[in-house]
């Protein structure tokens, strides 16, 4: 009871600080205080939050390593950005973005739970290339798919635009490689923030109920949460659905931020799984809030270097290079610990010098 | 009706049969002792009684019903809870927490009230941090109960999984060499606490163990294996004087 | 006749796969790790043929092995600043950081070649053969790809089989601890490994970039992730197994391209990954390890 305390604590102060940085940066967009590339950046670094706690719910609690994460993002923003261009003039917008988001949630847990049924066999290295394979595939495969719209309902091909077979009256909603163009761009910071937040509460929520500490004792220990009656199977599913349906959020909220909506491999393919995962590995495995600032940091870090033009991916690259020995490396951390360089007493150091003050 | 009824049991690894013709047969509230050599299989039957092995001949009957074979977490829905020789605990979870795994099928909410929290889910929370309590009582473990699980001294430890796997509320009790690793102080307080739990929960228990002096200080009955064999069976006192029995134990 | 030509070229790219998933099963099966940054390996060692060739007209072998040179040193480099530190720290560290030095690699040819895809001229300067009365033609990069790859890979069992460093690295696979109260040099036969699939590397990279000539800082990443894909195929720690697999991932993906759609290829490749680690948890010639309760 006191852990959940003190962990319902540090969920509550996350909240509040993700609220204020919030206020903070609408009021520097309001008074022209932010560059257009950081405003630019804004709801992507939301979208990407969003797919870092759902990437975190399944390499920290569930303890399986995915490299397909972009794949679950990838059908959220696809299936929410059809829905929403299919019905543009048909449904109000606010309704239609609500239904946008549960379509695309809905539909990235179908992928994550039909998929966790072959890849949950699995274990270790097998099972993080098996998904990156099948984020791979939902790449490769929405780029050559074309559906249109006419007075006879929808046509879908794999080949071309020209097999569809369209009436002149009819419209082009998925052009293969073109991807989606024209959603609505309804995606807002607010909204952004507080999908984040919500996705936050619930994963909280889940990590700490019956089924969350299942899942918990899976991951530390398999055969002896089997002999205490564990169903596996049916926890490890729950875990990988939630964890890809969070993941869907995140693409929502970025496909309705963009006029065109492509299938890349630098925006959904096996490259945008590695990136969440290194702000999920660098904010700590388990840690939810840490994923967040970590995903925000080095969104931004980049930009931030913008004026060093060509080597600034160098740094980031050197950067999280160091980063990793700084924080992983036995013989550094032995270090840090003998001469008093650990977080915490840094962190009390701190807290010290300010009660002196 | 013998509450575990064991008939023929055996197992073979590639060329290499680890447990052969192996029976046995407890009653309900006896405790009862697997001994042997080291290597001779006693965790192998373990490991079939409780599906992590699936046997290759005989079957095995708890309370009448055939549970040969099936998986592990049903054998547990059915009765069976063990502990390990190697502990197995959940370490990054606290000592709480390990208990309320055990009481995982005993209380029930739904995933979605777990995670908008619903009012089901802070009743029967409540519930099974009482019943969790109550049972890390019995152990005195109840004042370590926020303690993450790895933070335990080892004694410790091998008390908490027992805890967890009553907790599961099985008639049959496995305890895979309880007292490995401990003193003699630690030794006699495992044997009371062992008394403790066969009267509080009612359960039956078989045990392998290697502390000669535990065995004969609480085990009504014994078996012996040897190289996957049943060398002796019965009465503690008649096995623990068969020549044969010390004769593997001794040597010639 | 269309099919066989098919096949000879699937030979081929398989062949340059076989030799890139050399890299990466050895080094998982002595450090077990998943080296990300191998691909970008391949990618300057093709650039480092480019520049020896068309900048500085050596001849095709000298900038080889110039260019297996500094890979082989380039491979030592890495795994000694970014990857020995963390050899005791988890997987996923170690993971990230060679995702680091992936990016590294990648921005570092950005800066000295630039984003523009250069035209790699093909290291083998021959027209190959015509059978069947010109109706089947054989390039001389396929017939030379496929044979370096078999000589490369016998040249390598061998090596691990017969020779004491060879053997260490072995022993070091199977255990490390065991191998180092043995006597034998973890850290020397670990750098050993990498600089060995660096220098493999940048055989693949010369190889393959002469049959497709397009070569840019991101040329390595992709075929690095399909080889690694046939290293996980045909069991990942195994030396013949990195050869069928990549074999078999080059004539599915050539088939592929051409009988069902050239868009489709990679995913149809993929698709049968999944099949085969589903039906075989540790691919083709993968060992089972199961967990002692």
């Amino acid at each position: 009871m006191k852990n959940l305390n003190k962990s319902t604590q540090k969920l509550i102060i996350s909240i509040l600080v993700i609220v204020v940085l919030y206020i903070v940066m609408a009021v520097m967009e309001s008074t022209g205080n932010l560059s257009s590339l950081m405003s630019g950046l804004l709801v992507p670094v939301c979208a990407y939050s969003l797919v870092a706690i759902g990437l975190n719910l399944c390499v920290g609690y569930l303890g399986e390593l995915s490299l397909g994460h972009a794949g679950f993002m990838c059908v959220g923003a696809f299936t929410s950005a059809f829905f929403s261009k299919a019905y543009a003039n048909t449904i109000p917008d606010v309704p239609r973005f609500i239904l946008a988001l549960l379509i695309g949630t809905f539909f990235a847990a179908l992928f994550g739970f039909l998929i966790a049924i072959p890849v949950l066999r699995l274990s270790g290295d097998y099972l993080a290339i098996v998904t990156l394979a099948f984020g791979e595939i939902i790449k490769n495969v929405i780029n050559v798919l074309y559906v249109g719209i006419d007075s006879n309902g929808l046509h879908v091909s794999m080949k071309d635009m020209m097999s569809l077979g369209l009436e002149p009256d009819g419209t082009l909603l998925v052009n293969g490689a073109q991807g989606i163009t024209g959603t609505p761009r309804q995606a807002t910071f607010l909204i952004g923030v507080l999908l984040v937040i919500f996705a936050l509460v619930v994963t909280f929520n889940f990590v700490n109920s019956r089924t969350g500490r299942a899942v918990k004792a899976i991951r530390d220990n398999q055969i002896a949460a089997e002999t205490v009656g564990l169903p596996i199977t049916k926890y490890k599913l729950i875990a990988f659905t939630i964890s890809a349906a969070i993941a869907g959020v995140g693409g929502v909220l970025y496909a309705h931020n963009i006029n065109s909506l492509t299938a890349t491999t630098n925006n959904f393919g096996y490259n945008m799984s590695i990136m969440i995962l290194v702000y999920v590995v660098l904010g700590g495995i388990g840690n939810f809030s840490g994923s967040l600032i970590a995903t925000v940091v080095l969104t931004m870090l980049p930009e931030m270097l913008r004026g060093l033009s060509n080597y600034r991916m160098l740094i980031y690259s050197i950067v999280l290079i160091a980063l990793m020995l700084f924080n992983w490396a036995p013989d550094i951390l032995k270090f840090r610990a003998d001469h008093g360089l650990t977080s915490k007493t840094i962190l009390g150091k701190i807290k010290k010098t300010k009660e002196v003050q | 009706m013998a509450l575990l009824e064991v008939t023929n049991l055996g197992i073979s690894f590639g060329g290499l049969r680890a447990v052969d013709e192996f029976n046995l047969q407890i009653e309900k509230g006896e405790l009862y002792g697997l001994i042997g050599p080291n290597g001779a299989g006693k965790t192998t039957v373990f490991n079939m009684l409780t599906g992590i092995y699936k046997p290759t001949d005989g079957k095995i009957f708890l309370d009448g019903n055939d549970i040969t074979g099936k998986k592990t977490a049903d054998i547990n829905k059915s009765g069976v809870a063990r502990t390990f020789q190697n502990i197995r605990l959940f370490g990054d979870q606290s000592v709480l927490d390990n208990v309320k795994i055990g009481l995982h099928n005993s209380f029930e909410y739904s995933t979605f009230s777990g995670i908008f929290r619903l009012p089901k889910f802070f009743a029967t929370e409540k519930e099974m941090d009482k019943k969790a309590l109550e049972i890390l009582s019995v152990f005195g473990l109840d004042k370590e109960a926020d303690i993450l699980a790895s933070n335990l001294p080892y004694g410790k430890q091998r008390e908490l999984e027992i805890a967890r796997a009553l907790a599961t509320e099985p008639q049959l009790l496995l305890l895979d060499e309880p007292a490995a690793g401990m003193n003699p102080n630690e030794t006699r307080d495992l044997m009371n606490t062992i008394a403790l739990i066969r009267k509080e929960f009612g359960v039956t228990i078989l045990l392998i163990e290697h502390d000669m002096k535990l065995v004969s200080g609480i085990c009504e009955k014994l078996t012996v294996l040897n190289f996957g064999r049943v060398l002796s069976q019965g009465e503690t006192s008649a096995v623990l004087n068969d020549p044969e029995v010390i004769k593997a134990y001794l040597g010639e | 006749m269309g099919f066989l030509t098919y096949l000879i070229n699937g030979l081929s790219l398989g062949s340059v796969y076989a030799i890139i998933a050399l890299g990466y099963t050895m080094v998982y099966g002595i450090a077990k790790m998943l080296n990300f940054a191998h691909g970008d390996v391949i990618m300057i060692g093709a650039y480092l043929v480019f520049m020896c060739m068309s900048n500085s007209g050596l001849p095709a072998v000298v900038s080889i092995v110039i260019a297996i040179a500094c890979c082989t040193v380039l491979g030592i480099i890495i795994e000694k600043i970014a990857y020995k530190p963390l050899r005791k720290a988890t997987n996923l560290a170690v993971l990230i950081t060679a995702i680091g030095v992936s990016y590294f690699l990648q921005n570092m040819a950005l800066l000295i070649f630039g984003s523009n895809p250069v035209s790699f001229t093909s290291v083998i300067n021959w027209e190959g053969l015509s059978l069947a009365g010109g109706q089947l033609k054989i390039t001389g990069n396929a017939i030379v790809t496929i044979i370096t790859c078999l000589v490369i890979m016998f040249g390598l069992m061998w090596f691990v089989k017969n020779t004491k460093p060879g053997q260490a690295m072995r022993a070091v696979s199977e255990d490390k601890d065991a191998a180092t109260l043995m006597g034998i040099n973890v850290n020397a036969t670990i750098s050993l490994t990498f600089a060995i699939g660096s220098g493999l590397a940048a055989i693949a990279g010369a190889l393959l970039c002469s049959s497709y000539p397009n070569l840019n800082p991101y040329t390595g990443s992709m075929p690095g992730i399909k080889a690694f894909t046939a290293a996980v195929f045909g069991g990942i720690g195994s030396i013949p197994g990195a050869l069928i697999g990549g074999l078999l991932l080059g004539i599915i993906e050539i088939l592929a391209k051409a009988y069902i759609s050239s868009q489709l290829a990679d995913a149809i490749v993929f698709a049968v990954l999944i099949i085969v680690l589903l039906v075989k948890p540790t691919g083709i010639l993968g060992k089972q390890i199961k967990e002692k309760v």
